[in-house]
C-alpha cells in the first residue's frame, strides 16, 4: 500500500479521510497546510514545490512506518502537493487513525514535523512586491552560513 | 572519474543547470561541490544542504565512485 504519494493536482480531502476508515480505531486526527497569504511580513501570492519524488516518497514511506511503530496507532498516511499553488490551496495532508485519540494526535504531529524536516522538498514563495525566493535558502545565506557544512 | 551532477531548487537556479556530467579527481562528495562550485560561482552551500548518492542520502564526507550519480539539496522546506 503506498500510503505516502505526492500529488500533481489538487487532494480529494474526502477520499482521502475515506481511505483511512477502519473499524478498530475510534479516533482519527487530520492535519492541513495550506497556502497563507504573507511570510515574514511579506504579501504572497502563490506558491511553487519542487519535489524529488523518487526519494521523497521512500522517506515519506519511512516516517509514516516510524509514527505507526513508535505510538502504536493503526492507520497513517498523508499527500503532499507539487507544482503552483494558490492562496488557501491544501499543500499537505496528515491523517492518522487509531484506537484511541491520544496517540493519533502524537503520531500526526511527529509526521509533518518529520515531513517537514527530511522530505527533499523545495518551496519557493512568490510576492506581491514581484520578488520570489526559496524559503529557507536566503535565511541561512543571511545568517551567515554560506559556506558551513 | 566521469560522475552526474543534479542541482534542486535554489541550487539548480544558482548553478544555471540541472544537471550535468562532470569528469573529476573529487574523493568525497563536499570536495565535489567545491568544484562544482568553483565553475558555478552563485552556488553556495548553506547550512543544512544534504547530498544523495545513486538515490540515496549520504553524508558529506562520503566517497564516490566513476557512475555515480550524485543529487545536491538545499535545505529541505516542506509542508
Amino acid at each position: 500500500m503506498n500510503a505516502f504519494a505526492i500529488a500533481a493536482g489538487p487532494i480529494d480531502r474526502a477520499a482521502f479521510r475515506d481511505s483511512l476508515v477502519d473499524r478498530g480505531c475510534g479516533g482519527y486526527v487530520q492535519f492541513e497546510g495550506w497556502v497563507r497569504d504573507y511570510n515574514e511580513g511579506r504579501e504572497v501570492l502563490r506558491l511553487e514545490y519542487e519535489v524529488y519524488e523518487p526519494l521523497a516518497v521512500r522517506e515519506g514511506e519511512r516516517i509514516l512506518l516510524e509514527a505507526v511503530e513508535r505510538f502504536g496507532v493503526l492507520r497513517a498516511a498523508a499527500l503532499h502537493r507539487s507544482g503552483l499553488l494558490e492562496l488557501t490551496d491544501l499543500a499537505v495532508i496528515v491523517g492518522v487513525a487509531s484506537p484511541h485519540r491520544g496517540e493519533a494526535f502524537e503520531a500526526c504531529r511527529y509526521i509533518i514535523d518529520e515531513i517537514k524536516s527530511r522530505l527533499p522538498i523545495w518551496k519557493k514563495e512568490h510576492y506581491a512586491d514581484g520578488g520570489a525566493r526559496w524559503v529557507r535558502c536566503d535565511h541561512c545565506a543571511a545568517a551567515g552560513h554560506g559556506h558551513s557544512p | 572519474m566521469h560522475l552526474q551532477v543534479s542541482y534542486f531548487a535554489a541550487f539548480r537556479e544558482a548553478a544555471g543547470v540541472s544537471s550535468e556530467r562532470v569528469e573529476t579527481d573529487a574523493t568525497t562528495a563536499e570536495a565535489l561541490f567545491g568544484e562544482c562550485a568553483g565553475r558555478h560561482p552563485k552556488l553556495q552551500r548553506y547550512t543544512a544542504s544534504l547530498v544523495a548518492i545513486n538515490d540515496e542520502m549520504s553524508g558529506w564526507d562520503a566517497p564516490l565512485a566513476d557512475g555515480d550519480q550524485v543529487l545536491f539539496f538545499p535545505p529541505v522546506a516542506g509542508g
